[in-house]
Formats: C-alpha cells, sequence, structure tokens
C-alpha cells in the first residue's frame, strides 16, 4: 500500500509543484464478506481500535463499519478537551495512560493532530473544594500524571481576566494539570483511520450493523446495510447509540443515552490561555487556535437520541459563563451544536466481553469520551487480539455494576443524569 | 419542551426535574425469591430506546406531583402525560 509521509519538506515540495501531488488519506473500499475482526463504529475509539489491532497487536483482516462517514459522531462534536485529572483507581491510572498516548500521538500517526499542552485549570472557591482538589492532585501524582495546586495569586498572574470576587463564589485558586490541553478532534479521526488504512484496515463507510449472527452463542459475523459480513471477532465502539446497537444482540445495558450539548464563538484575538474549568457550576473553557471559545456545561438531563439539546440548558451554560468571566458576555455565539453521549450507570466507561462469545463492547464514555480515545482504543485492541484487559482498563468491567464495583467520581449513585 | 401536566395544563419543562425510565414505578419485592438479580436489573439496567420512551418526571417547582410522560427521544416530541398516581392504580391495581 502506498503511504505517503507528510513532513515539512513535503509541504514546500507540494506547495512549489502547486498542491497537485497530494493523494486521499484512505481507501474507500467495498466490503469483503469475510474478516478476522469486524469493529463497528467510525469514530475516534473504533478507528484507534482497528489502528493498534494492525498496529501494535499485529492483527490482519480487519474492518471498521461506520453506518455514516468517518468521524461523523462525537469524535466531531466534543469540545476537544485532553486530561488526566480524575481521582479514583480504577479511572486515573487509564486517563494517565491515554494522556502518554496523546504526547507521542502525532509522531506515531505521522498526523498533525494539533496536541497542544496548554493546561487545563479546574477553580477552586472554597475550602472544602481546595481540599478535595489537594487530594485529587495527590491521586494525580501517584498515577505519574502532573498537578500543581494554584494560590489565588498564581492564578491571577495566568488568567486575571476571571470574576475573583464574586459575592457567592469568589475563587480562591486552582488545581491544574500543566500537560492537559486540547487536540484538533477530527484531525485525531482522521490520523488515526490514515494509519489504519495504511495497515491494511479497510475502513468501510455507510455500511450500518442491523444484526448479528450467532452460532453456538458465539458471534460468527454482522448484518449490514450492504450484506452479510462474517467475522471471528466483533467489537462495538458506537457510544451514544450502545443501546441501540447491543439491543440487536439481545443485551440491555446500564446506560441511558443523553445529549450534551457545546458552543463556540466568533474567533477572538488570544485571550485564555488553557482550559479552564468553573467550580461552582458545571461550565468549562477553552480556545482554539482558530481563535473561537469552545465551552459546554451540564446535559440536558432527559433520555435522548436527537443530537440536539434545548434552550434551558443553553441559558444555564451561558449564565456559568458569565459568573466566571464576565467578557464573555461581549463575544457573539456562533454556533451550537449537541451530540448524543452514552451516560452510565456510574459516570465511568465499559471496555469488556459480553455474554456473546467473541462480541465485545466498549461504551458508557459519559461526556469524557474524547480524551480517552488513544488509551480507549489500545485498551480495546489489547481485549480484542489478547482475550484479557489491557492493565488500564481492567476496572472497566461489564459486571461490576452486579458485583458493587462501581467506579463513581461524583458519588452521584445510578442516576445517569447526575454524573 | 412543553409538558402537558394533567391538572395545571402545558407546564415549561424546567419546572420539572427527570428521574427516567418509567418501569421504575414497578420495584421489585426485596423478599421474593431472586430479589438480587431482580434489584440490579431494575437499580442498573435499561431499554433506552431511540423512539417512543415512558418517563418520570417530576414537578418539583410546581405541584410536586410525578408524572408519566411519554416522550420521542428521537424528536422531543411529548406525546402525552399522566399522573403516576394514576399509571400505578391502573396497571398494578390493589
Amino acid at each position: 500500500m502506498r503511504v505517503s509521509k507528510f513532513s515539512g519538506f513535503r509541504l514546500v515540495r507540494e506547495a512549489l509543484r502547486g498542491h497537485r501531488g497530494w493523494t486521499p488519506l484512505w481507501r474507500n473500499p467495498e466490503p469483503q464478506p469475510t474478516y478476522d475482526i469486524v469493529i463497528v463504529g467510525g469514530g475516534g475509539h473504533g478507528l484507534a481500535t482497528a489502528y493498534y489491532l494492525a498496529k501494535v497487536f499485529g492483527q490482519t483482516r480487519i474492518a471498521v463499519l461506520e453506518k455514516g462517514w468517518l468521524g461523523s459522531g462525537n469524535v466531531g462534536r466534543n469540545t476537544t478537551i485532553i486530561r488526566s485529572n480524575y481521582l479514583l483507581p480504577g479511572n486515573q491510572p487509564f486517563y494517565e495512560f491515554s494522556m502518554k498516548l496523546w504526547e507521542n500521538l502525532e509522531q506515531d500517526l505521522n498526523f498533525n493532530a494539533m496536541v497542544s499542552q496548554r493546561g487545563i485549570i479546574n477553580l477552586i472557591h472554597s475550602d472544602a473544594q481546595r481540599d478535595a482538589y489537594r487530594r485529587r492532585g495527590n491521586a494525580m501524582l501517584l498515577s505519574g500524571a502532573d498537578a500543581r495546586l494554584l494560590s489565588r495569586e498564581d492564578l491571577r498572574d495566568l488568567v486575571p481576566f476571571l470574576n475573583y470576587d464574586d459575592a457567592r463564589f469568589p475563587i480562591r485558586g486552582g488545581l491544574m494539570q500543566p500537560r492537559a490541553g486540547t487536540a484538533r478532534h477530527d484531525g485525531v479521526a482522521w490520523g488515526y483511520a490514515r494509519g489504519a488504512d495504511a495497515l491494511g484496515v479497510d475502513l468501510v463507510q455507510n455500511c450500518e450493523v442491523t444484526g448479528f449472527r450467532t452460532r453456538d452463542g458465539r458471534i460468527c459475523g454482522v448484518e449490514t446495510s450492504r450484506g452479510p459480513i462474517d467475522a471471528g471477532k466483533v467489537g462495538i465502539a458506537v457510544a451514544g447509540s450502545s443501546g441501540r446497537v447491543m439491543a440487536l444482540a439481545g443485551l440491555r445495558l446500564p446506560i441511558e443515552s443523553h445529549v450534551l450539548q457545546a458552543f463556540v464563538t466568533e474567533g477572538l484575538k488570544p485571550v485564555i490561555p488553557g482550559v479552564l474549568t468553573f467550580g461552582a457550576g458545571h461550565f468549562y473553557i477553552s480556545q482554539s487556535d482558530k481563535g473561537g471559545l469552545v465551552f459546554g456545561g451540564d446535559i440536558d438531563g432527559y433520555n435522548s437520541y436527537a443530537q440536539r439539546g434545548n434552550l434551558p440548558v443553553v441559558e444555564d451554560v451561558v449564565e456559568s459563563g458569565m459568573a466566571l468571566m464576565p467578557m464573555i458576555g461581549r463575544a457573539r455565539l456562533l454556533r451550537s451544536w449537541g451530540g448524543v453521549v452514552d451516560m452510565s450507570m456510574d459516570g465511568s466507561p465499559i471496555i469488556d466481553r459480553t455474554p456473546v462469545d467473541g462480541l465485545y463492547f466498549n461504551g458508557g464514555w459519559c461526556y469524557g469520551g474524547f480524551k480517552a480515545t488513544p488509551a480507549s482504543g489500545y485498551a480495546f485492541a489489547h481485549l480484542i487480539a489478547t482475550g484479557r484487559p489491557h492493565a488500564s482498563a481492567a476496572a472497566y468491567r461489564l459486571d461490576r455494576f452486579a458485583r458493587g464495583h462501581v467506579i463513581d467520581e461524583r458519588g452521584a449513585g445510578a442516576q445517569p443524569n447526575l454524573h | 419542551m412543553l409538558i402537558p401536566h394533567p391538572l395545571l395544563g402545558p407546564r415549561d419543562a424546567q419546572e420539572f426535574t427527570y428521574l427516567g425510565d418509567a418501569r421504575l414505578l414497578a420495584r421489585p419485592d426485596g423478599m421474593a425469591e431472586g430479589a438480587e438479580a431482580a434489584f440490579y436489573d431494575y437499580v442498573y439496567l435499561r431499554n433506552n430506546p431511540a423512539g417512543v420512551h415512558r418517563e418520570l418526571w417530576f414537578h418539583e417547582h410546581g405541584d410536586r406531583s410525578w408524572l408519566v410522560v411519554t416522550r420521542d427521544t428521537l424528536t422531543h416530541d411529548i406525546l402525552g402525560a399522566e399522573l403516576a398516581t394514576d399509571v400505578v392504580r391502573r396497571e398494578r391495581p390493589r
């Protein structure tokens, strides 16, 4: 397979030749009748899974089946934040593994995913919150991640424009992870797609899975809108639609589908240095390389597959933004959109086998799936190739709810719209 | 979204808080055989349909009644609402 490497030298050469030498990033193959491994879902996680299956675990004859176009779901709808600032032992090592993969992603893929480690700051508004964030910071350090507790004075130097003396929620400091940041979300999907395609993975678009074929309790293929495809193993990575797809295999999940909205303003000059999160409400904001302020907040809170939200949450998110940094009121909102997310019963994801032999499930990412993309793909590939969970994802079992081993960062209980 | 409250007429969905699938009304018997499995199903597993969904909304900033709202999760169209007490009386006559 001919793969042309990207480089500065090549860019100059193409510029001098009128940019006529660029070729498509991946083939657009017809589905074959048989594969060893079929991955359902051509988003970030599915493409990353296929890439690592081929690259790290030496698997061949792999297909990714995508009902729309590659990267048409949540990998193109999120707020692009990458971070590993979790608390619990089942979570934090996984996200730190992901962070380490992000740090070498572009060299690995030879693709500019615009990974920018500009730091994240979680703001502190009370003494109790400082204690909680100090504990979280220590948990991060123990997992090998980085964390810094910032005083109010440190913060004023870094982000002078915040509303420090709000009567209700004064800002007392922050927990910073300097290695966190943002990445170009579509670029991540395209980079993994190009990498997987170059390793021989068939990326089949406009191919919706409509059923599973089993023999003696073992998976033997999938029915699709483009005909049946035999497969030795099938991996599902369709977060947002997990309930719908797994219902085809007769499984009910500890997941509800909810809509999460995101927003971007018109392009502005550089004003926000990294990612900021409001500790008194649910609001997070960063600035894209194009200049738009990218922000979001709570999910709408009711079951939805609509990929659009309603105005009360728009009002709520914007109110939080105004409370945190009043200057945001001068920016004009350019676009808002919604993505459908798998809200799991404990707020943490699932990467595991299923009761159907040879059928593997990856989902329940709540609104935190983007940052997990590399580690999710790696751990899912590990599980599919070896039959054993990757060490970093060993807690993400499907049966953890029945066993009582939930991973509940928020302590909100089995109420998906509170995670 | 406007929820057609059976007693109060159309009310803004913002006045309500959302709990989830109306199947939560049918709480398993904790003393029965197989209660552990039944509660695992009740607490954690959801049908999560794409389409018509019967769900529990609480009129927190209103008359504090529980409603069973029938809503399409693909379009957010609200197809009906009734008092949860009426639903329970109808579906589980004592």
